[in-house]
């Protein structure tokens, strides 16, 4: 296997109500991270492959992603792909391009505008379109069927939910990426309504309008572009059935498989930041990536305070590889997630070296 | 609504689908958009290159990665870089064919936009054929390039570009 690092990044702040395109949200996002390639010396040049994660049925509009291309400078051609998934997937692509030996370099991106429709329902037609889809089955209803299963098996509590609440709107207070941020009291959020039972209005990220990216490289290009790089010691993605009927709700099979071949038990976990949108989710993630309570879970108040489709994956693997290229912390796990209720996951390990 | 009907042995399931959305033009497009409003045809410079594309691309050049300077007004005459005779019907055809379609260089701009041509023979349209707008009248015009009914052949004058000489 080839040594490849994260070498930098950068985030848009999220927003709820973008007016701007795919490329206009992402073009910022790209020149900051240009900016910080040219201080080293490097130039849009010297990136071997680009890859990019978005979703055409959030823009309602086919082949959207195609203008995103103009954003990186397409001209004279270059060596880019794309995925109808989250970054993070995009990650994975530009991961194994390099382990070929076809690039030493790669610039991974996404955006997502959640906004521009009725995201839970857009989110529908991820099911299979003969027999889920048509009953429509929204992003949410079916993150509260898989609450309640985890509910009714006793797994977990409504406290337990709270609490990530808490916890996450506390530490999100630090991120000005964030959208919901403060201090609250488990108490307080128990007393809230139920708004898709049993999830309560905390228990649901705020639709989020982002971008964000980061550059791979491998070896020695990664200690020269960086002081610290955030090396990916591991990285596996696996998926479940797409059958909500025959899956256990109350579990992430994929995310432990995915968890075990990443290597996550192989060494101290200081952090991970799980791709959870929904509360019960970092619950189910926890238990299925063996974290114990020793790990920092979401520092950065994590998915549940800012998730733009398609890009939120992708930011936990940034904010683990800034918390070790910064120093913070010396070994993490970042988690992304696509389909409904954890139908695939991905586990990357990232650490100092 | 799904509802099914049964047609003998085979049961059909009709599954309609839709999603509503909102599309931001965002502001690369805005002055593009605007401009169509009001008869005019508006591109934007890049401010690295100096390329003017029309239109506007999502406001940002492709080529050197960066957002597209402010507007530049073009003029209604351009030039025939590539066109397509088309013959064959298709579902959902509006125009009558043979209808031609043709990519326009406009004058002052560095890409085409694409259009219909009438005003003469397919026959006689050719690579480099000077070209104007036709308007549609100004009470039909919205935020779409369609405001332009099609184009026609313009008299040749002396900015016409060297080598555009009609094909034998």
């Amino acid at each position: 296997m080839r040594d490849v690092a994260i070498v930098a990044t950068s985030q848009a702040r999220n927003t709820t109500d973008s007016t701007l395109t795919t490329p206009e949200l992402l073009m910022p996002v790209l020149a900051d991270l240009f900016a910080s390639l040219e201080s080293l010396g490097v130039s849009r040049s010297d990136i071997d492959f680009w890859c990019h994660g978005s979703c055409d049925y959030l823009t309602g509009q086919p082949f959207s992603f195609v203008s995103a291309v103009d954003v990186i400078g397409a001209w004279p051609p270059i060596s880019e792909s794309h995925v109808e998934a989250d970054g993070a997937f995009a990650l994975y692509e530009a991961w194994v391009k390099i382990q070929t030996g076809e690039a030493d370099t790669a610039v991974v991106f996404s955006n997502g505008k959640s906004s521009s429709g009725p995201v839970d329902r857009i989110m529908a037609l991820q099911h299979d379109p003969y027999v889920e889809a048509s009953l429509w089955p929204t992003m949410t209803a079916t993150a509260a069927l898989s609450a309640r299963a985890c509910l009714d098996r006793g797994v977990i509590t409504e406290q337990q939910m709270a609490d990530v609440a808490v916890r996450s709107r506390a530490d999100a207070i630090a991120n000005p990426n964030a959208l919901v941020r403060g201090i609250h009291t488990v108490d307080e959020f128990l007393a809230e309504p139920l708004v898709h039972a049993p999830l309560r209005e905390h228990d649901i990220a705020p639709i989020a309008d982002g971008a964000n990216a980061l550059v791979l490289a491998a070896g020695d290009v990664a200690r020269a572009w960086s002081p610290r790089p955030a090396w990916i010691s591991g990285i596996d993605h696996r998926i479940d059935t797409q059958r909500l009927g025959a899956r256990d709700l109350s579990v992430a099979s994929s995310a432990t498989i995915a968890a075990q071949k990443a290597g996550v038990d192989q060494g101290h976990i200081d952090a991970a930041e799980l791709h959870a949108p929904f509360t019960h989710n970092e619950l189910i993630l926890r238990r299925a990536l063996g974290l114990d309570d020793n790990v920092a879970i979401n520092p950065s108040g994590g998915a549940l305070c800012a998730n733009p489709q398609m890009a939120a994956g992708l930011a936990r693997v940034i904010e683990i590889a800034n918390r070790v290229t910064s120093g913070s912390i010396d070994r993490g796990v970042a988690h992304a997630t696509s389909g409904p209720c954890l139908q695939q996951n991905l586990v990357a390990v990232i650490e100092n070296r | 609504m799904t509802t099914s009907t049964n047609d003998g042995d085979v049961v059909h399931l009709h599954q309609p689908i839709g999603v509503t959305y909102t599309w931001s033009a965002g502001p690369g497009a805005s002055a593009y958009l605007q401009g169509l409003t009001e008869g005019r045809l508006v591109g934007n410079r890049c401010p690295s290159c100096d390329l003017v594309y029309f239109p506007p691309r999502g406001g940002v050049c492709p080529r050197d990665a960066v957002a597209l300077g402010p507007p530049v007004e073009l003029g209604h005459t351009g030039t025939i870089t590539t066109f397509c005779i088309v013959n064959v019907p298709f579902l959902g055809q509006t125009i009558e064919i043979p209808y031609v379609a043709a990519s326009i260089m406009l004058d002052g701009a560095d890409i085409a936009c694409q259009h219909l041509i009438q005003g003469c023979a397919a026959t006689e349209i050719f690579i480099g054929m000077r070209v104007r707008a036709v308007w549609k009248p100004a009470d039909e015009w919205t935020t779409s390039f369609a405001n332009i009914a099609h184009f026609e052949p313009a008299p040749t004058d002396s900015d016409q570009p060297a080598g555009a000489e009609k094909n034998a």
